[in-house]
């Protein structure tokens, strides 16, 4: 077995360097599983995927393969996808309406609040040893639903979802919130799942505010693939921020944005050009928005990542997108593209044909992505590459503290929320308390120190 | 509009006209003449390639594919969309396809579905085929694509125009990282 130097050592952010082993090393790999995906939270599905009773959406948390369900009371539940008898998986469809989970290996059924029903010759195989209440499916002890999303952990202690996502509430709000400033109100028009040859953290890391890497989107840049291209406009997406300051936010929890910070006052920059009543419906929406949010409409998304592996797109296109580790070497994405529940047909159908030539395996933008985790995932595996660390310096101590928005703030393209990520990505290998994994905690004041 | 059955020196000769049609198509695209292969699309094409999902016996119908324009499918698009796609490879910075993967188009199992108004007349046939894309790039990255098509032809001059191609790829999860190529 190779030898891995402790965590502390592979990650040395004040000197910008992060070891490859995080991207390759089984060790590593095996400690994530471990020490970071049972605890943190994780986005497992949208409540617009379970509207009814009965209604399920399989899942994933880290590598396991779980159940969101919503029971006959209304309750939401997320349940780990595997029979309490010999582990068969109970549910082997992607979504649907059941009454209950049956088991096809011996037949022990689970109802939708997750409870063991049926145990086949009960009465003369199992009365008096098993009792049925202590043999439900494993269920995670914390559940959050924020404006439809549904994230979960599998840490009975973990501090409360509002707590562990932060300050980065108000960037993640500009996905999740009507484009009129209502909150919530987003639904999942579709999804994507596809399987690629990375780590997933490279996957992660492009989302969370490596806005560093634009010029590999140069060919899509150069012919126009945006809403309003047909008008014949170049780059990938409507210029809507033209006025704004670009601004790069990390967070104590580990969460990073790239988010623009719009002047006092901006007006509406015209969009999706060649389908007017669409435009009108973003103009509409825009003022709305102005009206009902105040300074906070100052805030415009692009992307993010939520520690450790829900990445978002803010608006053009919007999704959110997680990074679900299958091995060192191998990451099964899954996208969930949204819209406004309440949008115009119209509206719903230029976003979805946009979305779809943007984003995934078959987006024109993101397959360029995909090339570049792959090769810099497999260039990363050899001996001697292993030795030679990766390069963060970028914007080394270029940032400010909450200003103008809560958070350490950079108005020049960095690698500080990277930077700020496997620093808290540390204190999970290094199996800290929750304290600490919040940055609260005497640690990292005094690393910050 | 018939459907069409098998018999006679028209339906026969219609047959091998449309394969020869989708064989010279495939060639194309392997030989990397993109754009005389959009000169093949209709301009009101549509281009669809379902998700496919795994559903309880019995829904299969209503529920295994996504639908044609509604929601998210691997593609739901239109000629400029497939147009920007080929412009894309040409600018030699589109990583996904630079340096270019080498692709053979396998197309068999070709059968006349529908011709209307008659095989002697055609203005348009629908065609089934099954299709097994071999895709390598680089040195070691290999991906085979198998599945079903339904093409729709629309009779142009002495040739045809694809109006209509649905792909039904055998597949739940994307095995493959990307869907750069054409098919």
């Amino acid at each position: 077995m190779a030898t891995i130097l402790p965590i502390g050592h592979m990650i040395d952010t004040g000197r910008g360097t992060i070891g490859r082993e995080l991207f390759v090393a089984p060790e590593i790999y095996r400690q994530e599983l471990e020490k970071l995906f049972t605890r943190t939270w994780l986005f497992v599905g949208h409540e617009s995927q379970i509207p009814q009773p009965g209604d399920f959406f399989v899942s994933r948390m880290g590598e396991e393969s779980v159940i969101l369900c919503r029971d006959p009371q209304g309750s939401v539940h997320v349940f780990l996808n595997s029979c309490r008898h010999r582990g068969m998986k109970v549910c082997r469809y992607e979504s649907g309406n059941t009454s209950l989970f049956v088991c096809p290996y011996h037949s022990w059924s689970y109802t939708t609040d997750g409870r063991l029903q049926g145990v086949p010759l009960y009465r003369a195989l199992y009365e008096g040893q098993l009792n049925r209440g202590e043999w439900s499916l494993i269920e995670t002890p914390k559940l959050h639903i924020y404006k439809g999303t549904v994230w979960a952990s599998w840490d009975p202690a973990a501090p409360d979802f509002m707590t562990y996502l932060g300050d980065a509430v108000d960037h993640l709000d500009q996905v999740l919130d009507c484009r009129d400033g209502r909150p919530g109100g987003s639904e999942v028009i579709g999804i994507h799942k596809w399987i690629l040859p990375t780590n997933w953290k490279f996957a992660a890391e492009n989302f969370l505010g490596d806005t560093y890497h634009n010029p590999s989107h140069r060919s899509v840049d150069m012919i126009g693939i945006g809403p309003s291209a047909r008008a014949g406009q170049t780059g990938r997406r409507d210029n809507e921020y033209n006025a704004g300051q670009h601004i790069w936010v990390s967070f104590p929890q580990g969460h990073g944005v790239h988010s623009v910070w719009m002047p006092e006052a901006f007006d509406y920059q015209p969009s999706y050009q060649q389908y007017p009543a669409v435009d009108e419906y973003f103009r509409h929406c825009f003022h709305e928005r102005q009206k009902r949010l105040g300074d906070k409409a100052r805030i415009m998304p692009f992307t993010g990542n939520l520690f450790p592996n829900t990445s978002y797109h803010g608006r053009q296109p919007r999704g959110l997108c997680v990074w679900h580790p299958h091995s060192p070497t191998e990451t099964e994405a899954w996208r969930f593209f949204l819209v406004d529940a309440d949008a115009p047909a119209e509206v719903k159908d230029v976003l979805r044909r946009f979305y779809m030539r943007y984003s995934g395996p078959a987006g024109m933008t993101e397959q360029d992505d995909m090339e570049n985790w792959l090769y810099a995932t497999k260039s990363s595996t050899g001996t001697i590459a292993r030795r030679y660390p990766f390069n963060y310096q970028q914007s080394i101590g270029a940032f400010r503290h909450n200003d103008p928005v809560p958070g350490d703030v950079s108005v020049q393209i960095t690698e500080q929320n990277a930077r700020n990520y496997y620093d808290t990505y540390a204190r999970y290998l290094q199996g800290d308390g929750w304290d600490s994994l919040l940055g609260i905690g005497p640690s990292v004041r005094r690393a910050a120190e | 509009m018939i459907a069409a059955t098998v018999g006679g020196p028209e339906w026969f000769a219609l047959k091998h006209d449309a394969e020869e049609f989708l064989y010279m198509e495939a060639d194309l695209l392997d030989q990397r003449r993109f754009r005389e292969w959009l000169d093949l699309l209709a301009d009101d094409l549509v281009y669809f390639m379902p998700v496919r999902r795994n559903v309880k016996f019995g829904q299969h119908d209503e529920k295994e594919n996504t639908r044609q324009g509604e929601g998210i499918s691997w593609f739901d698009e239109d000629k400029w969309t497939l147009g920007k796609r080929v412009e894309q490879i040409l600018t030699g910075v589109h990583y996904a396809e630079e340096p270019l993967s080498r692709v053979t188009h396998m197309v068999s199992n070709v059968r006349l579905l529908q011709v209307t108004p008659s095989p002697t007349d055609p203005a348009e046939i629908v065609v089934g085929s099954r299709f097994l894309v071999y895709q390598n790039r680089v040195e070691y990255e290999t991906n085979m694509f198998v599945g079903r098509r339904t093409d729709t032809l629309r009779r142009h001059g002495e040739s045809w125009l694809i109006a209509r191609r649905e792909m039904i790829l055998e597949q739940n999860v994307l095995l493959a990282k990307n869907l750069s190529i054409l098919f």
